[in-house]
């Protein structure tokens, strides 16, 4: 009995400690009512969630074993996954604009999504300016559109290949750098490549931006409309999946996760580290390319704005919340962080701060991603 | 005008030095970038404001402006290095000993949490710092030189004055060294490292918040992203330095202040910004260890 009551006034000790500190430090930006309402919310809270543990835990536990029998039941072979294409396919004919809008930049995003996961996944080298490589695909197609008239199918080749090779002219001094200083090599790059967009007045057009890019035609046939995009969109998505999966599973793909597991020991094994990871980023900006220019013949008008620190966030959120290195896990990320605030719209002012908090709960209760099964790397 | 530039870049600098002093100590000890640590000066430059605006609504600063100011100062940097500690406690304590990218990550995440913390709770429009302090100076050699900006320079010369003496002479300080040496060697001779490394953001958040307030006073306009690219910047001085370098990140925040100021007056203003990233760049890939510090061998 005592060592129940001791149990209860310790938790209580405990939630108060902390909602009383957190209304501390929140009382300065909204006054002291607010942080009162604060402090009364927390602790009830925190006493329920506490209370509610005991019989909580069971039942979680209970739902994670019929998760797994689920799972069981389903086929070894991993191939039918690919029949999650059929509903993407039908989305135009059952769907309003909107949702085909909302389609069309999620079929994008999972693009660069893709792209930033085979530097970031597979090879383990943290990419925080990947916007760059977006950037300069989207700014050079609609240079080569606009200026030289140049339409989508030669345009997209050149400007994928421009963004390739920016890639690896960058990584060739930046390889030489690894972790955390690599990373911040990366958005260092990221915010040049915008700051230089904004300010070169003569030849991107500073912060107005290009406008009046033209949509694509197949055979004879403008891919104007909304759907016609779609499957353009959806098609390239695809081919990412296709020939990334088929990378991933090659040499070069071993090697990069060999590298990225411990690279002395690839080193050991005769993996030229340098060589492969020139690979990666090479191999990663070309889907960033890629994405770069569809995104600038869907919105016909780019800015620098598009291409921020943030968005760089945004892309490496997708890779993280779905599972470094998993192509299912972030496909399932980039859709979920481009539907989610479309969800959210009407809480938009807390989006970002939900985002946020997301990121640091995720790292801390589940760093491999929501889908992601092994656990990455071990620290180096 | 050269020496005015000079002049003006020593203010920014030592303002930046501040703030890299928070990031040079917290990654001598924990080798983590912490991201979030531009945020908790943008904290202190919103939480002078307020705390300034909450005297002169009770009539102290009326009272005796030099008393509001300093309790003003006091305050800020209680408030701000509760933050810190709380940011460290929450969000990179978990991950002490997940793979190395992860503390890295959930820094991002907090520094977009507190972002939008601020912009919710305070407006997303700027915030003016009230005129209370003259703009008075005096012009020698044609080069104008305000009390504020003397001020700045003199304040923060004696902050890093005394953090200097603190980290070599005090037990703490020397604590702090041990544990930046070698966290599990410390803690065998019976140093507390969570506490260490606790104090350690203390005194870094406690840093960005005088930069912080400083900053509010100097230019008179607060927004929420002013911390992304001070920290951006702050960081720069601190890898310019030598990081993990005490004395490197103050001489790497003066010569990166001097740097923007004399590169915007001569070369272009536009790419003031771009001037930071630049020397990140080029210092990360010609000498990492930076001007002061010295080559380490990577251990396998």
């Amino acid at each position: 009995m005592t060592a129940g009551s001791g149990r209860i006034r310790s938790m209580l000790l405990r939630s108060g400690t902390i909602s009383l500190w957190s209304a501390l430090l929140f009382l300065p930006f909204r006054g002291v009512r607010a942080a009162v309402v604060l402090f009364g919310v927390l602790f009830f809270a925190m006493l329920s969630l506490n209370a509610s543990g005991s019989w909580m835990s069971p039942l979680m536990s209970g739902a994670a074993s019929v998760g797994r029998r689920m799972t069981a039941l389903l086929p070894k072979d991993r191939r039918y996954l690919y029949l999650l294409v059929l509903p993407a396919l039908i989305v135009p004919f059952s769907a309003q604009n909107y949702i085909i809008d909302v389609a069309v930049l999620a079929g994008i995003y999972i693009i660069l999504a893709l792209g930033l996961n085979v530097v970031v996944g597979y090879t383990g080298l943290l990419n925080l300016g990947f916007v760059a490589y977006y950037a300069i695909g989207a700014y050079s197609f609609a240079l080569l559109n606009t200026r030289l008239g140049i339409g989508f199918w030669s345009a997209m080749p050149i400007a994928v290949i421009i963004t390739t090779l920016s890639g690896f002219l960058f990584a060739i001094p930046a390889l030489r750098l690894k972790g955390d200083y690599l990373a911040l090599v990366t958005l260092g790059f990221g915010e040049i490549v915008r700051i230089t967009l904004n300010n070169w007045d003569s030849f991107t057009n500073g912060p107005n931006g290009i406008g009046g890019i033209t949509a694509p035609h197949l055979a004879g046939m403008s891919l104007e409309t909304l759907s016609a995009y779609y499957y353009l969109v959806l098609f390239f998505a695809i081919v990412t999946v296709v020939v990334i999966g088929r990378v991933q599973r090659s040499k070069i793909g071993r090697a990069w996760i060999a590298l990225r597991e411990d690279e002395i020991a690839a080193l050991a094994m005769g993996i030229p580290a340098i060589r492969y990871k020139l690979y990666s980023v090479s191999f990663g900006a070309f889907w960033a390319g890629m994405a770069g220019c569809l995104f600038a013949a869907k919105m016909r008008f780019i800015s620098p704005e598009s291409f921020t620190f943030m968005e760089s966030v945004l892309i490496l959120c997708m890779v993280i919340l779905g599972g470094l290195g998993s192509v299912g896990g972030v496909i399932a990320g980039a859709i979920i962080l481009v539907i989610l605030p479309e969800v959210l719209r009407e809480v938009q002012m807390y989006r970002m701060l939900a985002l946020g908090a997301g990121i640091v709960l995720l790292m801390i209760f589940r760093p491999q991603g929501l889908f992601g099964g092994r656990v990455a790397s071990s620290r180096r | 005008m050269l020496l005015q530039q000079l002049i003006n870049g020593l203010t920014l600098g030592s303002v930046y030095a501040l703030i890299a002093l928070g990031y040079t100590m917290v990654y001598g000890i924990l080798e983590l970038i912490n991201f979030a640590h531009g945020e908790i000066y943008m904290l202190g430059a919103y939480l002078g404001i307020i705390i300034l605006g909450f005297f002169t609504a009770v009539g102290l600063t009326a009272f005796s402006l030099p008393l509001a100011l300093g309790l003003t100062l006091l305050l800020t940097v209680i408030f701000s290095a509760s933050y810190g500690f709380t940011v460290e406690k929450i969000a990179y304590r978990p991950l002490r000993s997940a793979p190395k990218l992860s503390p890295l990550i959930s820094a991002i995440g907090v520094s977009i949490f507190l972002q939008n913390y601020v912009m919710i709770t305070q407006g997303a429009t700027d915030k003016v710092f009230p005129p209370l302090v003259s703009s008075a100076g005096v012009t020698v050699l044609s080069t104008r030189i305000t009390f504020l900006q003397a001020s700045i320079i003199v304040v923060s010369g004696i902050i890093m004055a005394l953090l200097h003496a603190f980290i070599r002479k005090t037990r703490t300080g020397k604590a702090m060294r041990a544990v930046a040496q070698d966290k599990s060697m410390a803690s065998l001779v019976g140093i507390n490292t969570d506490t260490i490394i606790s104090i350690t953001f203390i005194i870094g958040s406690g840093l960005a918040a005088v930069a912080g307030l400083m900053v509010s006073m100097y230019y008179g306009l607060v927004n929420y992203f002013i911390g992304y690219s001070a920290g951006i910047k702050a960081f720069t001085a601190a890898v310019l330095g030598g990081i993990g370098n005490i004395p490197g990140a103050m001489f790497g925040g003066i010569l990166l202040g001097l740097i923007e100021s004399l590169g915007s007056a001569y070369i272009s203003s536009e790419y003031k910004d771009v001037y930071a990233f630049v020397i990140l760049i080029l210092i990360l890939l010609i000498r990492p260890s930076g001007l002061l510090g010295r080559n380490t061998e990577e251990k396998i």
